[in-house]
């Protein structure tokens, strides 16, 4: 039933705003892959293109071996969850999810027991027994969502596509429907590609994310390749805050102001280049080589960890270092930090 | 505690405690007695302008008693006005409606070139004169007009006949529906039709199922005033009717031509049927308005 999607070299252009720029994408069965980029880059046109809401100017989307062009919309089977639901408020609980099968041609329409029966499982499927009866309007955001989700699965879905699938919920419901959604797909199996603008949620949820940019595909890999070793800058300040420093690279190891920094870069990429250093990426030293001497300016609590700022003599903004440990330096001290993991550009 | 501290959720509560110090009832926004000015000065002009003359109305229908005003609406040239009515907005409404349904879809969910003009050319039978749409259809469709001759050749009689009073209401008519849909359809966007085409159903059952549902109170409302101005309308079917008794006069007409005969007594029990389609539509869509805001649980009775 779950099939594998194959985008090949998409071009897609609103009137004067180029949309998509020549993506192409992999998708295998039963893989959950989330589209990632900021509003703007692309990422909701791409699925609205898979589900076939939109035309693509050039290039082509196959479900396995099946060119979607030649299929209908009702033959594409695809399950779409919109990013406000768009629940028929009109019908109940019930009409909505049951409207996919009523919507088959009559030789392939199960009977209306039937139907019954597949509705009461959907609601069970996504917790939500009972609530037959009721209208959207009735419903909570996040009973909403599940309804929507409900009513996608109903037609026995090829791919799942959903468009910003917990953008409407606040934060607690997120987190809980992420490890629920998780949980479903786990389970039932099917293709799913997901759009979200929340690095954190496509990290947690996806099997592998698809970072966009301005209609680009700037990077496709697990949650570990792409956090770790981002393949552009963009991708590397997009998944999460990052010190850039500017250095220079010799050999395999890269020099700021002079000062030997870090060492053991693969690059050899001798020259002007950016260094991209994670807070988390950063510890306090007592000396050594490739240590970077500072003075404490600021520190400040962010959720679990704290957050140091040191200023560093020829940076211009100061380094952020996130302290694991419980001791921390006080404002003012001097201290000295070292790299641990850190990824460089070369910049022109 | 100053109450400047306190967090206002009252949106009217806009004007600064600086502005009018004088009265401690400001925050409500004007003093009282400029509510009571504005207050009568509405009501006098409703109960003048527009309550006295409906009254007046049924006053002077009932002037001859219960007996001439059943005399003045079953005489036969009335009972064939009111036919005639009945008729022309029997097709003119429905006609509209579909129209109108389409072009407000159009408009509403496609983007296309020409767009704004087709808005303006729905609005222009308001703009228009009722009197100068009638006197087109006399220019292209009468005996002197420009396919005149065309229509005589083949038998066809539009001006001063049906034809000609059926088309003269659709066009001063024909915004009402449209004029309805449009913003409600655009304010609910597509995405409903979207989600049910991904579904799998056909374009007839996104249109029955998904579209018409969503839309059925403004379409009713639209319909209502529809109906109301087809039956009222006067100007442009004067024009295109040639006031023929008992063939091509519409109430409106046959109204106007009892009162130029001197029967006024006759003349108002007409006008009372008009006036009572007026209130008959009017309870209507208070009714409507009433329960509109509640749409959704409306629809919940079934």
């Amino acid at each position: 039933m779950t099939v594998a999607v194959t985008i090949e070299s998409i071009d897609k252009r609103f009137l004067a705003f180029q949309a998509l720029r020549n993506v192409s994408l992999d998708i295998q069965p039963g893989e959950l892959v989330a589209l990632l980029g900021p509003s703007g880059s692309g990422k909701t046109t791409l699925l609205r293109l898979i589900a076939g809401l939109e035309q693509a100017d050039a290039g082509r989307v196959l479900f396995g071996d099946t060119d979607t062009r030649d299929l209908s919309l009702r033959d594409r089977r695809i399950g779409f969850v919109f990013q406000h639901y768009a629940l028929f408020k009109t019908m109940t609980v019930a009409d909505n999810i049951a409207f996919g099968l009523r919507s088959r041609p009559r030789a392939e329409r199960p009977d209306s027991a039937e139907i019954k029966r597949r509705v009461q499982a959907l609601l069970e499927l996504v917790q939500l027994p009972g609530l037959e009866r009721r209208y959207p309007s009735q419903l909570s955001g996040g009973q909403r969502q599940r309804v929507a989700l409900a009513r996608a699965l109903a037609i026995e879905p090829q791919v799942l596509l959903l468009d910003e699938p917990f953008g409407a919920l606040d934060a607690r419901i997120r987190k809980d429907l992420r490890a629920w959604l998780r949980d479903l797909h786990s389970r039932t199996g099917h293709t799913t590609v997901f759009v979200t603008h929340d690095q954190e949620e496509a990290l947690e949820l996806a099997d592998r994310v698809a970072i966009l940019h301005e209609g680009k595909l700037e990077q496709v890999g697990t949650p570990d390749d792409v956090y770790d070793h981002p393949a552009t800058p963009f991708v590397c300040e997009f998944l999460g805050e990052a010190n850039r420093l500017p250095v220079r690279i010799v050999g395999s190891q890269a020099f700021l102001d002079d000062r030997p920094v870090l060492g053991g870069l693969s690059q050899n990429q001798s020259g002007a280049a950016a260094l991209y250093v994670r807070p988390h990426h950063l510890k306090f030293v007592d000396d050594g080589p490739l240590s970077i001497p500072g003075v404490v300016e600021e520190l400040r609590r962010t959720g679990p960890l704290r957050r140091a700022e040191i200023a560093v003599s020829g940076l211009t903004k100061r380094l952020a270092l996130d302290l694991t440990s419980q001791v921390a330096p006080a404002i003012g001290e001097r201290v000295r930090v070292k790299i641990t993991h850190a990824t460089a550009f070369a910049t022109a | 505690m100053s109450d400047a501290t306190l967090p206002r959720h009252d949106a009217a509560a806009a004007p600064a405690p600086a502005a009018k110090p004088q009265s401690a009832r400001s925050v409500v926004g004007e003093s009282p007695i400029i509510q009571a000015a504005l207050i009568t000065v509405s009501l006098a002009f409703l109960l003048l302008f527009l309550l006295l003359p409906l009254i007046t109305v049924f006053v002077e229908a009932g002037a001859r008693g219960w007996s001439g005003y059943r005399e003045a609406i079953t005489e036969p040239d009335a009972v064939s006005a009111i036919r005639l009515t009945l008729l022309v907005a029997a097709i003119a409404v429905p006609f509209n409606v579909v129209v109108g349904v389409a072009a407000a879809w159009a408009i509403a969910k496609f983007e296309f070139r020409g767009k704004n003009l087709l808005i303006s050319l729905i609005d222009l039978p308001f703009s228009v004169s009722p009197v100068i749409s009638g006197l087109v259809y006399v220019l292209l469709f009468g005996a002197q007009g420009y396919l005149g001759p065309f229509l005589r050749a083949n038998g066809i009689e539009i001006i001063f006949a049906l034809p000609g009073l059926v088309l003269a209401t659709i066009f001063v008519t024909f915004p009402f529906v449209a004029r309805e849909l449009i913003p409600h359809m655009q304010a609910i966007g597509s995405t409903d039709e979207e989600a049910a085409l991904t579904l799998g159903a056909s374009p007839w059952r996104v249109f029955f199922s998904i579209t018409l549902p969503n839309v059925k109170w403004s379409l009713f409302y639209g319909v209502l005033l529809c109906n109301a101005r087809a039956m009222g309308e006067f100007g442009a079917v004067a024009v295109v009717s040639g006031k023929i008794r008992g063939l091509t006069n519409t109430m409106p007409l046959h109204v106007e031509i009892l009162y130029n005969e001197y029967m006024s007594a006759a003349a108002f029990a007409v006008a009372s049927l008009l006036a009572g389609l007026a209130l008959v539509t009017l309870a209507l869509k208070a009714l409507l308005e009433w329960r509109y805001g509640d749409a959704i649980a409306a629809s919940r009775r079934h």
